[in-house]
């Protein structure tokens, strides 16, 4: 087997106010299933090593996290390498339940943003509050990102993490690079 | 443009994250049915001035599908629901019937 | 003449000076100017030329209202025509030039259509243009063609660059003038998260001009203290150049910010398009002064009085040395002070009124000297290109000249009216003030939001209150209410401002000067400067019937283009409700549509320009087209190659290679676009079931099947290969658009009908680098990667497999698009560049070549095989496509089989398809018809079926085609006549639609 290539091989841009990295690749399971039964929770909080998200949150800890994706899915993270081998656990453990898991971590690109502003670097480009009181670290949103569907959280302060489909990974690139260009921060936050 | 109350993952958010889907509540016909049945089911639609039931997806968002009710005169949202029902429920009704006295739900017509 | 004055305006910074230039002129102006200010300091006073008569047109206004003097601004990438010069702010080098005129501003050749206006009178395009009916191709389209149009259209690709925000806020404050100044305040200090805009580059807006006394300090001294508390609140965010443009449902509001155009070149956005989500919004627009109908009030030196003041209060410019005076309230009178305490003469005020005594503003302004003639008004103003004086006569006659006064400027005000644009953009109603002669906002029927409640409120005098203490209190009071819909509570400490009030004697409406004007007069009084529309053009037009306020709008053209009639509105409204006798709220208003001032097209389409207009969808493999001679075709939103051109060959020409060298050795395509949807659930075999024609749950693992999927209408709009992967697993392939389209269309079924199904579905289109290997070698090809049995024996055709190649982890699907020997093999995306080079490397010796679209279409048509969107147009069933053996007959339902039993779906007349072969071996046209017998009622010759797909095939050495046609599978062997858009007429025979290896046999070893 190859390694691993992200789609844009850990591109960085750092020309803007804010530096816009590629990182990757990122371990990725979709899970969906019923989590009002209990043994699916239990097989995706040992899958993922995380608390079981509530609504619209996740909780990330290094190379792992859960996020919360919809009623009935959650979006496992883990180092790429560990992947096949948690997703067979995972198919395992819900052998016997009505549930779906699946690898998507090729399926999708992931760039961490950094700055200060970064919560403007979002507003540009999302239609979502990014105001401090608003939207806070643990909180995550599936939205769109100009014209492509997106999500995204803030691990820490001052940095974003926005995860897209591999395949618009450079449109990406390019839109949150152009947000952030010298001269067009906006000191709203 | 409109805010729209998505109750599968809980946000508001502005028309651009949805994509509206017709009509709600159609109940299909499928083989077997009558020739009137099938068209009104494929393409009779209701166009009211006032209080309208549609579909509505989160594209941008969970992706979910749910239900609004909504006056198509002013705009104003009465409520989202779920998407897993063929009927309005209570508290939607209610709610309307508070804010629209007048409007009468469309199995109580006549 | 118009001048700078000795004592410096209040925005004028002169240690700042900055030159510019007018129609290539040099002139010089200050930092603070506007371009107007700047111009009227060199004696421009003539800027343009109106749009119908070509008269000459100076400055009106000083601020967005302003209808008359738009330039062209900038040159090249930064060229623009349009530019208002009152909202242009002044910066060194600026370059203006004048427009809608030729060969000069001075002397104008279209000028002559004045000299004609009484044949060019309301109407006249639809009057003059009707016939005869040939002329207007020929003959009226080109000339109007020739004179329409306002500007100049850049030529150039704009240098600059725009962008988009999205704020949220509890309170909108649009207009930074001491109404919205105060109302932030009020809702800042209450702890509301507050956005205030103001549209130009200073706060305070015209109420330091007006003066006043606020708390006991100068006005100034207000504005400055509640900026300063406002800046320091953290809650509340301040955009000066940043106009309030429109409003829309549910509190969502547009900003337009203009960071650069007073700095051209300055890094950073050009405009910034701010898309706000308020909970509430409070207008404090101002107001705007209303200009008096008098004969020749478009002379250039006929100003409002407010603007007269403002460019001598704030740019130090006077526009005349001697200015007369008219108005029918106390207002204008400020003007008339302010130019004598600036040592300019006022010669006279003519006040339309008949007060009973002097007090206020009008004793101040006697007291000071000025000559007050009470009762009279202007019965024409005198001069061409520039006011030489006016003549005097009562307001209650005829127009009968009393007396003549030599003046350079005219200052006129005709009242004022509240800027509700914004206020009724999304439904707020208006109430007709008969106080103030104008309309204002009816706080009782605001525009409504999502709770169905208002969600709009009007401040200061947008709602209608002109003395400064009552548009304090008004502010306060609007913050006040607002903080209450909002569930918030204002501090009781914090109470209105109180400012001194003036006496004052109320206004009198004038909507004609003098009231009997005769017919020769009311044809010299302008209503819409912009549009040359005149008072007796808006009695034609009640004349002659179009009595609705909108009708009457288009065919006199009063209060459309740049200015939207923000000057002529409820000038033209009095005068049509006065030609009607009715009341003017009886007439109401035409609609305010936003966005209130125009906004660059640019800020509108924000970042999406060039490289990122739109998102391209890139294979893994992408890199490798681009940097191998790949031709690219947009598929949906993806980039696919079309053919890989080696060398100097054309397009053509490689399409053609690889389609003989797939035949022939092993042609490799990128295939990852194809959607892949795994659908898993103790129900999912049922649910497919629905979905697809074909029966899917009695397919065993480990096998494929291909399968079409219809709408409930019946009409095909999916395929592709489907397969079972386990028990209650199956992965279904769509086609390249497809993938989330009909991945939704399952999730909307499965959530909003059948929701008790137990099917989870996730579409891992992208997941996978799919490639198609295919060819006579392809086996070859396989097995030196070696790892899985890939035999016939093995891997039987439909069948598929896990394993490994080449050290990859794959999926393989032993499937055909082209009917040659093919696997389809699926690796993650991430070793897909990886994969995609073992294959050449180990196909080097096997003729391994990569192949595009083109070919994969050719390959395809060959065998006969459909393609979803040239065979299908939404208007298709699959039985249109000899297609029945993939429709079940066992199944009770599926999405589509209803509709497909309807009797218009089952008429044997329906077009089907067949294949068609041209006589002469050439190529039939893309998208010909076939033409039959006869004429259908319109005396076009009967069509009797179509082109979907036309190839030159090089394996068979000539054209091939497939095609919709009338009974076409009962007419086999029957040559049809295409006509071609080249005017040539292609004959072709209807054969059968497989061209290709009718048996399979390539594709089954």
């Amino acid at each position: 087997m190859s390694d691993p290539v992200t789609a844009l091989k850990g591109a960085k841009g750092t020309a803007g106010f804010a530096t816009v990295t590629e990182i990757g690749p990122v371990g990725m399971i979709t899970l969906r299933g019923d989590f009002a039964n209990k043994a699916v929770v239990k097989a995706a909080v040992a899958a993922s090593g995380m608390t079981f998200p509530e609504q619209r949150r996740c909780a990330t800890q290094g190379d792992q996290g859960m996020a919360w994706m919809s009623p009935d899915e959650v979006l496992i993270m883990c180092p790429y390498a560990e992947v096949h081998d948690r997703l067979e656990n995972l198919q395992t453990a819900l052998a016997k339940h009505h549930a779906l898991a699946v690898n998507v971590s090729d399926a999708r690109a992931v760039f961490r943003v950094r700055s200060p502003k970064v919560r403007e670097v979002v507003a540009k480009l999302a239609p979502v509050d990014m105001d401090e009181a608003a939207f806070t670290i643990g909180m995550f949103r599936r939205t769109r990102f100009a014209q492509v569907p997106a999500a995204f959280w803030m691990p820490e302060a001052d940095v974003i993490q926005v995860v897209c489909f591999r395949s618009v990974a450079q449109y990406m690139f390019d839109i949150l690079n152009n947000a952030a260009k010298t001269g067009s921060e906006v000191g709203h936050f | 443009m409109l805010t729209i109350h998505c109750p599968n993952c809980g946000v508001t958010a502005e028309e651009t994250e949805f994509h509206a889907h017709g009509e709600a509540h159609l109940k299909r016909f499928g083989p077997g049915s009558s020739e009137d049945d099938f068209e009104s089911y494929l393409f009779m639609r209701k166009n009211p001035k006032g209080v309208h039931f549609e579909r509505w997806h989160h594209r941008y968002g969970c992706g979910k599908w749910f239900h609004v009710a909504r006056c198509t005169m002013t705009l104003e949202v009465f409520g989202s629901y779920t998407g897993q029902t063929s009927v309005p429920p209570q508290q939607i009704i209610d709610t309307i019937q508070d804010r629209r006295p007048d409007w009468v739900p469309a199995q109580d017509q006549a | 003449m118009s001048t700078r004055l000795a004592t410096p305006g209040r925005l004028i910074d002169t240690s700042q000076p900055m030159s510019f230039s007018f129609n290539g002129k040099k002139l010089r102006g200050y930092r603070g100017d506007t371009l107007a200010s700047a111009l009227l300091a060199n004696d421009q006073m003539l800027m343009g030329r109106s749009f119908k008569y070509h008269r000459p047109r100076g400055v009106v206004a000083s601020g967005a209202e302003e209808p008359n003097a738009l330039v062209n601004l900038g040159r090249e990438g930064r060229f623009e025509p349009n530019q208002r010069v009152t909202t242009t702010e002044l910066f060194d080098g600026l370059e203006a030039t004048s427009q809608n005129h030729w060969p000069s501003l001075e002397f104008d050749v279209g000028a002559i259509n004045a000299r004609l206006s009484r044949f060019l009178p309301a109407g006249f395009y639809y009057k003059m243009f009707m016939y005869p009916r040939s002329f207007w191709k020929h003959v009226y389209e080109p000339i109007i063609r020739h004179s329409a149009g306002l500007g100049k259209a850049p030529k150039e690709r704009d240098v600059d660059t725009y962008e988009h925000f999205h704020a949220f806020c509890d309170v909108l404050v649009v207009g930074g003038g001491v109404a919205g100044l105060q109302a932030a305040l009020t809702a800042g200090k209450a702890g509301a998260r507050v956005i205030l805009l103001e549209q130009t580059d200073h706060w305070g807006g015209r109420a330091p001009v007006d003066g006043g006394v606020v708390d006991g300090a100068s006005v100034d001294n207000f504005v400055d203290e509640t900026l300063k508390a406002l800046q320091s609140m953290d809650n509340v965010q301040l955009r000066l150049r940043t106009m309030g443009a429109g409003v829309y449902d549910h509190g969502y509001a547009l900003g337009y910010e203009r960071l650069t155009d007073h700095a051209p070149g300055s890094a950073g956005p050009r405009h910034r398009l701010w898309r706000i989500r308020a909970a509430q919004i409070i207008t404090a627009t101002g107001a705007i002064e209303r200009p008096l109908s008098f004969a020749g009030n478009d002379i250039p030196g006929v100003m409002l009085a407010s603007a007269v003041r403002d460019y001598v209060v704030n740019y130090g410019v006077s526009v005349g040395d001697r200015t007369v005076v008219v108005t029918n309230n106390d207002n204008a009178y400020l003007t008339a002070i302010a130019l004598k305490n600036s040592g300019l003469s006022v010669p006279v005020i003519l006040d339309a009124r008949v007060l009973p005594d002097d007090r206020g503003l009008v004793a101040q302004a006697k007291a000071l000297g000025i000559r007050v003639m009470m009762g009279h008004g202007v019965s024409s103003v005198k001069g061409g290109k520039r006011v030489t004086g006016v003549a005097i006569c009562s307001q209650a006659g005829e127009g009968a000249v009393l007396e003549e006064i030599a003046c350079d400027a005219v200052a006129m005000s005709g009242g004022w009216s509240p800027v509700v644009h914004l206020w009724s953009h999304c439904g707020g109603k208006l109430r007709w003030d008969t106080t103030h002669a104008c309309f204002s906002p009816d706080v009782d029927n605001p525009p409504k939001g999502a709770d169905g409640m208002g969600f709009v409120t009007p401040a200061g005098a947008a709602s209608g209150m002109f003395a400064l203490d009552d548009v304090l209190h008004d502010a306060h009071a609007a913050a006040e209410g607002v903080i209450t819909c909002l569930d918030m509570k204002l501090p009781k400490e914090v109470t209105s401002p109180v400012a001194e009030r003036r006496e004052e004697s109320p206004m009198a409406p004038v909507w004609m000067m003098p009231h009997g004007a005769s017919a020769k007069l009311r044809a010299k009084s302008w209503l819409d400067y912009q549009n040359d529309v005149k008072v007796s053009d808006v009695r034609l037009a009640a004349q002659e019937g179009f009595v609705s306020v909108e009708h009457a709008k288009r065919y006199t053209t009063l209060g459309m283009a740049t200015d939207q009639g923000k000057l002529s509105n409820i000038n033209g409204l009095a005068t049509l409700a006065g030609a009607l006798d009715q009341d003017i709220p009886s007439v109401g208003t035409t609609t305010f549509r936003p966005p209130y001032h125009p906004i660059s097209l640019g800020a509108i389409g924000g970042e999406a320009r060039a490289e990122i207009f739109q998102p391209l969808r890139r294979t893994p493999l992408h890199d490798w087209h681009e940097a191998n001679g790949a031709v690219f075709e947009p598929v949906g939103q993806w980039r696919r190659p079309y053919a890989f051109t080696r060398g100097s060959e054309s397009t053509h020409d490689a399409v053609m290679r690889e389609v003989t060298n797939t035949r022939e050795k092993l042609g490799l395509l990128d295939a990852s676009t194809l959607g892949k949807i795994i659908v898993k659930g103790p129900d999912a075999g049922k649910f497919l079931d629905m979905m697809y024609t074909n029966m899917m749950s009695t397919l065993k693992p480990g096998k494929c099947r291909y399968g079409l999927m219809c709408s409930e209408n019946g009409f095909l709009i999916d395929d592709g290969v489907v397969a079972r992967i386990d028990e209650d697993t199956w992965l279904c392939h769509t086609t390249t658009g497809g993938a989330e389209r009909i991945h939704a269309h399952m999730e909307e079924w499965l959530q909003t009908e059948w929701w008790d199904w137990q099917v989870y579905v996730a579409n891992v289109t992208e997941q996978y680098a799919q490639i198609a290997v295919v060819g006579p070698n392809a086996r070859q090809a396989l097995e030196r990667l070696g790892g899985m049995d890939v035999s016939k024996e093995a891997l039987g055709f439909m069948d598929w497999a896990d394993g490994t190649l080449g050290g990859f982890n794959c999926r393989v699907y032993r499937i055909s698009f082209s009917g040659e020997l093919s696997y389809e093999i699926a690796v993650d995306a991430s070793h897909g560049q990886a994969f995609w080079d073992a294959l050449m490397a180990v196909g080097a010796d096997l003729g391994a070549m990569p192949y595009g679209t083109e070919c994969l279409h050719i390959l395809r048509a060959e065998k006969g095989f459909i393609m979803i969107g040239d065979e299908t147009d939404g208007t298709v069933i699959p039985q249109d496509l000899g297609l029945n053996w993939a429709i079940s007959k066992k199944k009770d339902d599926f999405i589509g089989k209803r509709a497909q039993e309807r009797s218009h779906m089952t008429d044997p007349n329906r077009w089907k398809l067949v294949g068609l072969e041209t006589l002469d071996g050439s190529t039939l046209p893309d998208g010909a018809y076939a033409v039959g017998e006869g004429t259908n009622e319109n005396g076009q010759r009967n069509m009797i079926g179509r082109v979907t797909s036309t190839y030159h095939s090089p394996t068979l050495g000539r054209g091939i085609a497939m095609g919709l046609v009338h009974n076409g599978p009962d007419r086999m062997g029957e040559v049809l006549s295409f006509p071609g858009t080249d005017g040539k007429t292609y004959e072709a025979k209807i054969v059968d639609p497989v061209f290709y290896d009718k048996e399979g046999e390539k594709q089954n070893v």
